[in-house]
């Protein structure tokens, strides 16, 4: 499914040492019912080297959706400092790309003119934006879909095109909150699949929330596991795995390895 | 599969042939209990009647029409900013809400008088009458729509560094054209009311008015004829917004 990314290459990397994302110490509450507060996460620190994917697991309701919120600016944490290459994060920025876990796309527009969304909020060059946008749609899968509306579109296509709309602005680091949580088994892994080759292409820094241990292993380079309520970090995995990742490597041991050790942790089962 | 030809002629013809049964029903009935035309005329009788009065049938028709349209219309301008206003800003909301609710707490048929007599024997007061019926199920379906907005898509345009204005172009219209054609459809039946209302008050034309003197001549199958016009008035309107919303409003199933 995914072509050659010719055109796409990736921008010069930036100064290595400088992480995409660096967190310390940061903690979030939430109003909870008769003026108490809920401590939903942290303190975490939390970094995200440039041109690595990092993935985050944990059960549900473990703050790790609070974290994607804060990591994109559209929340402010209560305590703890965040940056974003070098400079302090305190909005959301053109520089990232979220795909969210539902598709969002607005049944009102095509899904071209969904994927060109980015370009006329930040009003880049339209020819250009239209452009790459049928670039990202042909190595999508959904060339020949510019034209219908979302809701004729499959779930998995559905995806897609956020995905197409995510990278459409160039962003140097993109966010997925579980963006295949809300699909079958089959189109999760042939997605997850596509966005690992993609990525690899493009060459640009990831992160993504999800309760999918596999899926995490997959696509990444790095998994924090997550505690419940409040979220904190337990375990960081290095995983060694070989790329590029394809539908052979779940079958590799050490992959089975990582996922008993993970699956262990998030049960609480480590001697 | 589809049905059978027939079958789905009869499933057509279902509808109209029980209105039909009911206009006969109607028809015998007011001749076996032989009912004088001035209290109840036969439907055979009012179309005779209306047939006979065309001319003029057309002609008041045409003055509801108007005074309902351009009192619609203006309800519509003057809803859209308003509700716009109101949506974005909780000062207005707070200042406006409870001025625009008393408005349309009153009963309309009770200051009918008072704006004739302020505005005088023009089509003007029917239209102001229009206005006061039926902005008020605009603005409040507007208001509704223009907050309807998902958090999920508010995010995302946040998430992109959106403006306001971008925010209201690319998001809180679309959303709210839904909610404002609701609005509308509403609306535009009370309309009618509107402008029957002010006829009734002082007019020289019009179907309210026609009807005020054709019962008070004891011509009632043409009063009858032209409640019918109304009605049919009303329902037309009715379409004629349903249509331009299948038009505008093409994204939902």
């Amino acid at each position: 499914m995914i072509a050659a990314a010719g055109g796409l290459a990736a921008a010069p990397p930036p100064a290595a040492d400088v992480a995409a994302i660096d967190v310390r110490g940061v903690s979030k509450h939430y109003p909870g019912s008769a003026g108490t507060s809920v401590h939903a996460l942290g303190p975490i620190d939390l970094r995200i080297p440039t041109g690595s994917f990092v993935a985050v697991v944990g059960p549900s309701g473990c703050g790790k959706s609070t974290l994607l919120r804060l990591v994109a600016g559209l929340e402010r944490p209560d305590a703890g400092t965040m940056m974003r290459y070098g400079t302090p994060l305190d909005a959301p920025s053109h520089e990232v790309g979220i795909v969210f876990q539902e598709h969002v796309l607005f049944p009102w527009n095509t899904v071209l003119e969904n994927v060109l969304l980015p370009a006329d909020v930040l009003a880049l060059p339209r020819a250009a934006a239209r452009e790459r946008a049928l670039r990202l749609l042909e190595m999508t899968g959904l060339a020949a879909f510019a034209d219908h509306r979302p809701q004729m579109l499959s779930g998995g296509m559905r995806q897609r095109a956020a995905l197409c709309r995510a990278l459409l602005a160039d962003p140097r680091l993109l966010l997925l909150d579980e963006p295949f949580g809300a699909l079958d088994a089959l189109t999760r892994e042939e997605l997850s699949l596509e966005l690992s080759g993609l990525w690899q292409d493009l060459g640009r820094t990831a992160f993504l929330i999800t309760h999918d241990i596999e899926e995490a292993i997959l696509l990444s380079d790095r998994v924090l596991v997550m505690s419940p309520r409040p979220g904190r970090i337990r375990a960081d995995f290095e995983i060694d795995l070989p790329r590029p990742r394809n539908a052979d490597t779940p079958r590799l041991s050490r992959f089975q390895e990582l996922k008993q050790e993970i699956r262990d942790i998030i049960f609480d089962r480590r001697a | 599969m589809s049905a059978p030809f027939s079958s789905r002629l009869a499933g057509r013809a279902t509808i109209p042939a029980v209105y039909l049964a009911l206009l006969i029903a109607w028809e015998l009935s007011v001749r076996f209990f032989a009912v004088p035309a001035w209290i109840l005329p036969a439907p055979s009788e009012i179309g005779r009647t209306a047939l006979q009065w065309a001319p003029e049938l057309a002609l008041n028709s045409l003055v509801t029409l108007r005074e309902t349209l351009v009192g619609f219309l203006l309800a519509i301008a003057l809803s859209l900013p308003l509700a716009v206003l109101i949506a974005l800003n909780t000062t207005a909301r707070r200042l406006l809400y409870p001025i625009l609710l008393g408005l349309q707490s009153v009963p309309k048929v009770a200051v009918a008088p008072l704006i004739i007599l302020w505005l005088g024997l023009s089509e003007w007061p029917k239209i102001v009458i229009v206005i006061l019926v039926c902005f008020f199920p605009i603005l409040v379906n507007l208001i509704a729509g223009l907050e309807a907005a998902p958090r999920t898509m508010l995010d995302l345009m946040r998430s992109l560094g959106a403006s306001q204005h971008m925010i209201f172009r690319r998001l809180r219209i679309p959303v709210a054209l839904p909610h404002f054609f609701t609005g509308c459809k509403v609306a535009v039946t009370f309309a009618v009311i509107g402008s029957v209302i002010g006829e009734f008050v002082a007019a020289q034309e019009g179907l309210g008015y026609l009807i005020l003197i054709s019962t008070s001549q004891s011509q009632t199958p043409l009063a009858f004829a032209a409640i019918a016009l109304l009605t049919l008035l009303s329902i037309a309107l009715f379409h004629g917004i349903e249509w331009i919303e299948r038009r505008v409003v093409d994204w939902t199933p």
